[in-house]
């Protein structure tokens, strides 16, 4: 990107951007090289731990490197075949997915209702916004640990609390078909907070007088959250969903504090297979590749998204 | 969700931008409004129960953690879990840790993304389109996906087991120029023309004008900054070896390994690992729910 430092427009140029501005600006704009001092120390920070890690990371894709060191051999396209027919790697990809299929219309729908309760029982506010968004501010391992010893099959709240009535609990994170459930019911106690703020700050800025109106008119509550509330929220809700969809993908650092990926790999996310592969198999070549594979899924998923977004904005 | 009842009509057209009570007027309770708060505490007292549980653990005799069925309230509660564990002395270690890694990230991400964010707001130069597109471009690379990479540049620079490892790597926040962008963007020019007319400078423009004006934004990405950097997992996980060095997170996921099932003592250091931020969160408490907000809708 330096090369472009080496021409600077003359002073007084008012390139293409700055056409629309007021005129006491343009014969005031500074020299073209001032602007490139201010982006230059993020861009250093960008191209170092960001740009130069994706370019290297996509040559070790290439190659056997390995993170106990030794030598380094080309090996063409042996790992980017073997992290796509491997059938770990698509086990991994589909707990992801699960994953997102799951957590995201909950972390929806559960911050619509405690918005709307929030919104509604106005005197609770500021102790309804503490309970609901504090959460969102504990490190996940706090997280991952108090839910995990609620969780605990034979001494937790939950299955010794039912076994008061005399129900044996589910096993929860130790088996398999409770075990990504589990995670998600934790998840959402743990983030829903962020998007119970986003649609209380877009329900509060619904002008009132709207509601008034309504009101006069004779709707009801629940015909003013139907008809008004919930219409004026389409935008956020579309904005959330993108939000949460992205966020979900990534998931990775509660899933294995609390299963480890278990039992029986039931939950092992991508991100812990791309770990698991670099870090504990050694194998940076492959875990790269994978990490690619997955990059590329992930992207595609939030331009897509954002074009459908984009779309019903217009 | 679903159960939530309808509000009697004063308290819907209430002071919106108050979030605080209106001033005490008298009202009756209809039965909706009975109804609905009686949901919304029910709510919200669920939603309390895991940090509550957690405290009634930690205040119990190691022996009676595993009673069952688990009562709430202990006749013989103690601290003596807390004692035991900041005692050890590894969890104030690691709270330093993150401190001190969550400044640096929060003050290097603030300095950079403001200048760059200033500098693409205001300032033309050769490229600018193209280096923007590429900042934004930045917003879709996950980063978990280059944490091998990342990892061996790190071991080329030696960073392994140090603050500036746990540290640097998180200060790329490309979402963040963007939203400062914008946000710059919006303040009228006719405001730094004052200023420029006495003589300032580019930088004191952005001192003495910006800044002044952008102070909500400013809060906002600080916050989500601290609160990201202070609760980031994977990162330091991958970078921290040596136990002295590692932050509150990864060194107390370390934890149930070394207390075993000494439960009380693990709810403890839970408790313990949540009450930074949970004070945070109580003191700027305004500032987190307008910066989502402005961030979020307007941003």
């Amino acid at each position: 990107m330096t090369q472009n430092t080496h021409a600077p427009a003359p002073r007084t140029a008012p390139g293409p951007a700055a056409a629309p501005r007021g005129l006491v600006d343009v014969r005031r704009r500074p020299s073209s090289w001032t602007g490139l001092w201010f982006v230059l120390p993020f861009l250093a920070f960008y191209a170092l731990f960001l740009l130069w890690p994706a370019v290297v990371g996509f040559g070790y894709t290439f190659t056997d490197r390995s993170l106990a060191g030794g030598d380094v051999s080309f090996v063409g396209l042996d790992n980017w075949t073997e992290s796509l027919t491997d059938s770990a790697m698509y086990d991994s990809l589909w707990n992801t997915l699960w994953f997102t299929v799951l957590s995201v219309p909950v972390m929806v729908l559960l911050a619509l209702g405690l918005a709307l309760l929030t919104d509604h029982a106005r005197r609770l506010g500021w102790f309804l916004r503490l309970s609901f968004f504090a959460p969102f501010v504990l490190p996940v391992t706090v997280m991952t640990l108090i839910w995990g010893w609620m969780y605990n099959p034979s001494l937790g709240l939950f299955n010794g609390t039912l076994g008061r009535f005399g129900i044996e609990g589910p096993e929860w994170l130790f088996s398999e078909d409770t075990a990504m459930f589990s995670v998600v019911v934790a998840t959402a106690w743990w983030q829903v907070g962020f998007n119970y703020l986003l649609y209380l700050a877009a329900m509060q800025s619904i002008p009132k007088d709207v509601y008034e109106a309504a009101a006069i008119d004779g709707a009801g509550a629940w015909q003013r959250i139907g008809r008004i509330t919930l219409p004026m929220l389409t935008r956020t809700t579309a904005l959330i969903a993108v939000l949460q969809l992205i966020g979900s993908l990534r998931v990775f650092e509660q899933i294995y504090l609390m299963t480890s990926g278990g039992p029986n790999f039931a939950t092992r996310t991508v991100i812990q297979y791309i770990y698991d592969s670099g870090f504990v198999g050694l194998r940076i070549g492959l875990a790269s590749s994978m990490a690619y594979v997955f990059m590329v899924l992930i992207i595609a998923a939030s331009i897509a998204q954002f074009r459908l977004f984009s779309r019903k904005e217009g | 969700m679903a159960t939530s009842t309808p509000p009697a009509p004063r308290t819907a057209q209430g002071p919106a931008t108050t979030p605080r009570p209106a001033a005490p007027r008298r009202r009756r309770w209809s039965a909706g409004s009975v109804a609905l708060y009686t949901v919304a505490t029910l709510a919200a007292l669920i939603w309390f129960v895991p940090l509550l549980w957690a405290f009634a653990t930690s205040v119990k005799p190691e022996g009676e953690t595993t009673v069952m069925p688990p009562s709430w309230l202990s006749a013989n509660a103690t601290f003596e879990a807390y004692a035991l564990v900041l005692g050890r002395g590894d969890i104030v270690r690691w709270t330093m840790n993150s401190l001190i890694t969550t400044v640096i990230v929060t003050v290097l991400t603030l300095v950079i993304c403001v200048l760059a964010a200033y500098g693409f707001s205001r300032f033309d130069f050769r490229g600018r389109p193209g280096l923007f597109a590429l900042v934004i471009g930045g917003i879709l690379i996950p980063p978990q996906t280059l944490i091998v990479p990342q990892f061996v540049l790190m071991t080329q620079l030696g960073l392994v087991d140090t603050y500036w490892g746990v540290a640097l790597p998180q200060v790329v926040a490309p979402v963040f120029v963007f939203i400062l962008k914008r946000f710059f963007d919006a303040i009228p020019r006719d405001y730094e023309d004052a200023a420029r007319l006495d003589g300032a400078g580019p930088l004191r423009v952005l001192w003495s004008v910006i800044l002044p004006l952008s102070r909500p934004i400013l809060t906002a990405v600080g916050i989500f900054t601290f609160i990201g950097a202070w609760n980031n997992f994977l990162w330091p996980f991958i970078v921290v070896n040596d136990p002295e060095m590692m932050t509150l997170p990864v060194g107390l996921g370390t934890a149930v390994g070394q207390y075993g099932i000494q439960y009380a003592q693990v709810m403890a250091s839970a408790v313990l690992g949540a009450i930074p931020l949970l004070v945070v969160f109580l003191l700027f408490q305004r500032h987190i729910v307008t910066g989502v907000a402005g961030a979020g809708i307007k941003g």
